[in-house]
């Protein structure tokens, strides 16, 4: 992504200003912020889902070095699909209701990459297995409401990875479950997205999340991109005095007493003063 | 949804009030004219005059002067018809409107809030009636009652109060749910007074929505009746017999047919399009 | 095992519903004004003809007591003599039957045709001035009565442009080869095409009259329930794999959305029935309405019920099955 800025129609202030993020293949990368700085906006606007309100003003979004923006809306389309996927964040909505498991995982390679059926059943099989879903075969004949929340949201990232897309946008997938949860999916995203090289966007507002799946990530306060570096010099010394502040705000399981630190209202200032300018110098 | 804040709220709630008004226009006239019908007819309806026979409407060849909209083949007038009709539809629009909507709206509050055997007997009642062939019914009661303005107000009730008793019951056992009923049960009210203090007003919008709507569905059903020649019983010219006798000669004098078409049309789009901007406008989501 | 209780349960009420029926049409045709015997003899008949016409068609007994012999032979399948034709009910209502019947279901096909093709356009073209506007006909659509519709197709179609037929079943001058009195479904069986269109000519517009209110409300309610369904997530889902909008709403929204609009639609379904009785009068149509008309014109006692409990069970029949199609397309129902 290069210099994204997006808006909501009509409006002046932008959603995204200028956004610019870069993925590479193989690569985790963290995108943290607080709720409402736009972290979703930007996945959305690769896939590709922004809501009809909102418009791209300027910037570019380059897939393999295809800017996706100037694609006709079918290519463009169909190019998504094929190599880029989501998770989402709620297992319980993210499935329809009336159809069973296998479709859902197999549509993608049946209708747009033209895998025969056979093929696509077999490794909608195989990936059940690879999410560590016991008994695949029932389940990928059940209906979403007859399974856990858990097991909806492995379903849901088997079926991210089921077209080894070159891309993937997880956002915030974690949110929605319990801890206990939480640590196995991370373990899953990540080892699938280790053995089929896929660049991952990771959506979350968790930087304990971030620490322990991220390689890069980028920091965003209300659609202003404030850091963007590599995951072990920002817990070391982060640059900018926001995302110190965040790091600080954490609350530390090894220190129970400490109080909870809010964001220093300078630092929003400050980081809002930053916000301004680049609105004063962006013409668009 | 982001699309859904910018313009939609303020197109709804523009179009809600013209609405509003557009029908409440229409049947504001249509009520003056009803009443002042006698002195502003400009013949008299039931005049018959053989050599005025199927006259076309003012602006065609071979109009007579003061026959605005043509004659039938009696040579009656056809807009001092109208006018007359109207009479008979507004007050059975008027009387049945409000007597169905009286009598099913307290059947329905008292199932809705007394719940138990009473619920379950009214209920039952509501199945069977609406078991029946509502114009087929109707058609019925009326060859049991004998023609005559009362009969078709009777039949209306009959047949339609369970309209109000569906909803109105299942709006009063939504309302019986909530908090406040359950505080005032508390602070000692009895039952009865809960429910008309209470609960009435908040189903107030509800009925009176319905209500419009019952008086364009009274309408119509005098129309069918009088069509079949079951209406009022005497020569007084109603829009639904003006149809029937213009059905007959459609080719020669469309006219007849037409003109208490139109006007049947339009009151019956006014009462729901008025029911329509009402519920718009009782609405607290579009507020 | 819950199924099947609740089928049980919903046969008990609908039989209690028929009794109801049956037992209110008695007692209100009976309180008829007008002697139906003495519209049938000719002027001139004795003291004792009425009597005894009287005695055969068991009018002198009580009320319960003609309902206990009229229940009695319902039983049997016999639901008596029609008064103004001298033949059986049964015979009189099964002959006219499959006339409504294939008007109805006709309507219907309209009906879903028509409010379908509004739903979908109206969610395709969401936001824009295309929605706006089906949603003023939609609107316009449902606030007029089939009755007022079948009149201005009379006269759109009567009188300015006649292409279809506003009178009658079928041309009378034609040679019916029909063996039952399904004359649309044989016809097309039989691939006399030629007659397959004159009757579709003849049913259109009443047919289309019937079908405008119900389309009406189809469109309405299957564009909310699609409208609603398009905002979930796995709708969203479904785009980023790369099915194209139309797609989406065909795989995705309609499945999910036609559920809640089903049910309203087999309410209206029946009232859809219930106005065949005016349209057929309107339209000359030889159906089951037509006769009701001129039976309680005739105060023919017994065909008003046999055509009332008819017109009942109907209505109790549609209201099962859309219960059951319900419960069988919702697979949490199914599996819950």
């Amino acid at each position: 992504m290069r210099d994204l800025s997006i808006r909501v129609h009509g409006a002046r202030e932008r959603l995204l200003r200028s956004v610019s993020l870069a993925v590479a293949a193989g690569e985790v990368h963290g995108l943290v912020g607080e709720s409402g700085a736009g972290k979703s906006m930007i996945g959305k606007a690769i896939l590709g889902i922004l809501p009809r309100a909102v418009e791209v003003v300027a910037g570019q979004i380059l897939l393999d070095g295809t800017d996706l923006l100037t694609l006709p809306p079918t290519e463009r389309r169909r190019r998504i699909g094929a190599s880029c996927a989501l998770i989402p964040q709620d297992p319980l909505t993210a499935l329809n209701p009336s159809r069973r498991i296998a479709p859902q995982i197999t549509d993608r390679l049946v209708d747009i990459l033209g895998w025969d059926r056979a093929k696509a059943d077999a490794r909608a099989l195989a990936l059940l297995g690879e999410v560590q879903i016991a008994d695949p075969a029932r389940v990928l004949r059940a209906y979403p409401h007859e399974l856990s929340g858990g097991m909806r949201q492995r379903i849901l990232i088997a079926s991210a990875f089921a077209a080894e897309p070159k891309l993937i946008v997880a956002d915030e997938p974690t949110t929605a479950l319990d801890v206990t949860v939480q640590k196995q999916i991370l373990r899953l995203i990540a080892g699938l997205q280790a053995r089929q090289r896929t660049a991952l966007l990771f959506v979350t507002h968790d930087l304990g999340v971030v620490s322990k799946v991220c390689q890069r990530l980028s920091v965003l306060y209300a659609g202003h991109v404030v850091e963007d570096t590599d995951v072990r010099r920002f817990f070391a010394s982060p640059r900018h005095a926001y995302s110190r502040a965040l790091l600080a705000a954490t609350p530390k399981y090894t220190d129970p007493e400490s109080s909870l630190i809010p964001v220093p209202d300078a630092v929003i200032e400050a980081v809002r003063a930053e916000v301004a300018s680049a609105d004063r110098s962006w013409h668009g | 949804m982001a699309d859904r804040i910018g313009d939609g709220r303020g197109q709804v709630r523009r179009r809600a009030g013209a609405r509003l008004w557009l029908s409440a226009v229409w049947l504001g006239l249509l009520v003056l004219g009803a009443l002042l019908a006698p002195w502003i007819a400009p013949k008299d309806p039931l005049a018959q005059d053989l050599f005025l026979g199927r006259l076309p409407p003012f602006w065609l060849a071979g109009a007579e002067p003061g026959y605005w909209l043509g004659t039938d083949s009696l040579g009656r007038d056809v807009a001092s018809r109208i006018l007359h009709g109207a009479r008979v539809a507004l007050t059975v629009a008027l009387v049945a409107g409000s007597v169905t909507c009286v009598i099913g709206a307290t059947l329905g509050l008292l199932a809705g809030v007394l719940r138990g055997w009473v619920d379950l007997v009214i209920s039952r009642l509501i199945d069977i009636w609406m078991a029946f062939p509502p114009i087929l019914f109707s058609i019925l009661l009326i060859a049991v009652l004998g023609p005559g303005l009362w009969s078709i107000i009777i039949a209306i009730v009959v047949i339609d109060w369970t309209r109000f008793a569906r909803v109105i019951r299942a709006e009063a056992m939504a309302q019986g749910a909530m908090d406040y009923v359950a505080s005032a049960e508390v602070a000692g009210r009895g039952l009865a007074s809960t429910m008309w203090a209470e609960i009435l007003p908040n189903v107030l919008p509800t009925i009176v929505v319905l209500l419009t709507l019952e008086m364009g569905i009274a309408v119509i059903v005098e129309a069918i009746l009088s069509f079949v020649n079951l209406s009022i019983s005497t020569d007084d010219p109603t829009w639904g017999g003006m149809i029937a006798e213009g059905r007959t000669s459609i080719h020669q004098a469309w006219w007849v047919l037409v003109f208490p078409l139109f006007t049947l049309f339009l009151t019956v789009l006014a009462f729901s399009q008025l029911g329509e901007g009402l519920k718009d406008h009782y609405d607290p989501v579009l507020r | 095992m819950p199924f099947l209780r609740v089928l049980l349960v919903r046969v008990l009420t609908t039989a209690v519903t028929l009794a109801g029926v049956a037992v209110i049409v008695f007692v209100v045709i009976r309180v008829v004004p007008g002697n139906p015997i003495a519209m049938m003899l000719p002027p001139g008949a004795t003291a004792a003809d009425i009597a005894r016409l009287t005695a055969m068609y068991g009018l002198d007994k009580s009320i319960p007591e003609q309902f206990a012999i009229w229940l009695a032979g319902v039983f049997r399948g016999d639901f008596g003599v029609s008064i103004s034709a001298r033949q059986p009910v049964l015979d009189l209502v099964l002959g006219r039957l499959p006339a409504t019947l294939e008007l109805s279901v006709l309507a219907l096909v309209m009906a879903v045709g028509l409010g379908g093709f509004a739903a979908l356009t109206g969610t395709r073209a969401r936001g824009t001035r295309t929605e706006a506007a089906i949603d003023v006909a939609n609107g316009m659509a449902l606030s007029v009565p089939d009755f007022l519709w079948g009149l201005a197709l009379i006269l759109v179609f009567g009188v300015l442009w006649p292409v279809f037929h506003i009178s009658g079943r079928v041309t009378p001058s034609l040679d019916l080869p029909f063996v039952s009195e399904f004359y649309l479904v044989e016809s097309l069986l039989r691939l006399r095409l030629d007659l397959t269109a004159d009757l579709l000519a003849h049913m259109f517009l009443p047919a289309l009259a019937l079908a405008i209110p119900l389309a009406a409300i189809i469109g309405q309610l299957l564009k909310q329930s699609l409208k609603e369904t398009m905002h979930l997530d796995y709708v969203t889902l479904a785009r980023t794999k790369g099915y194209s909008e139309a797609a989406v709403i065909r795989r995705e929204a309609l499945p999910n959305a036609i559920l809640p609009t089903l049910t309203l639609v087999g309410v209206q379904f029946t009232f859809l029935i219930g106005g065949t009785v005016i349209i057929e009068r309107l339209f000359s149509y030889e159906g089951l309405g037509n006769m009701a008309i001129d039976a309680v014109v005739n105060r023919d006692l017994p065909l008003i019920q046999g055509i009332v409990i008819l017109f009942a069970a109907i209505f109790t029949a549609v209201n099962l099955t859309v219960d059951l199609c319900y419960a069988a397309l919702n697979p949490r129902l199914r599996h819950g």
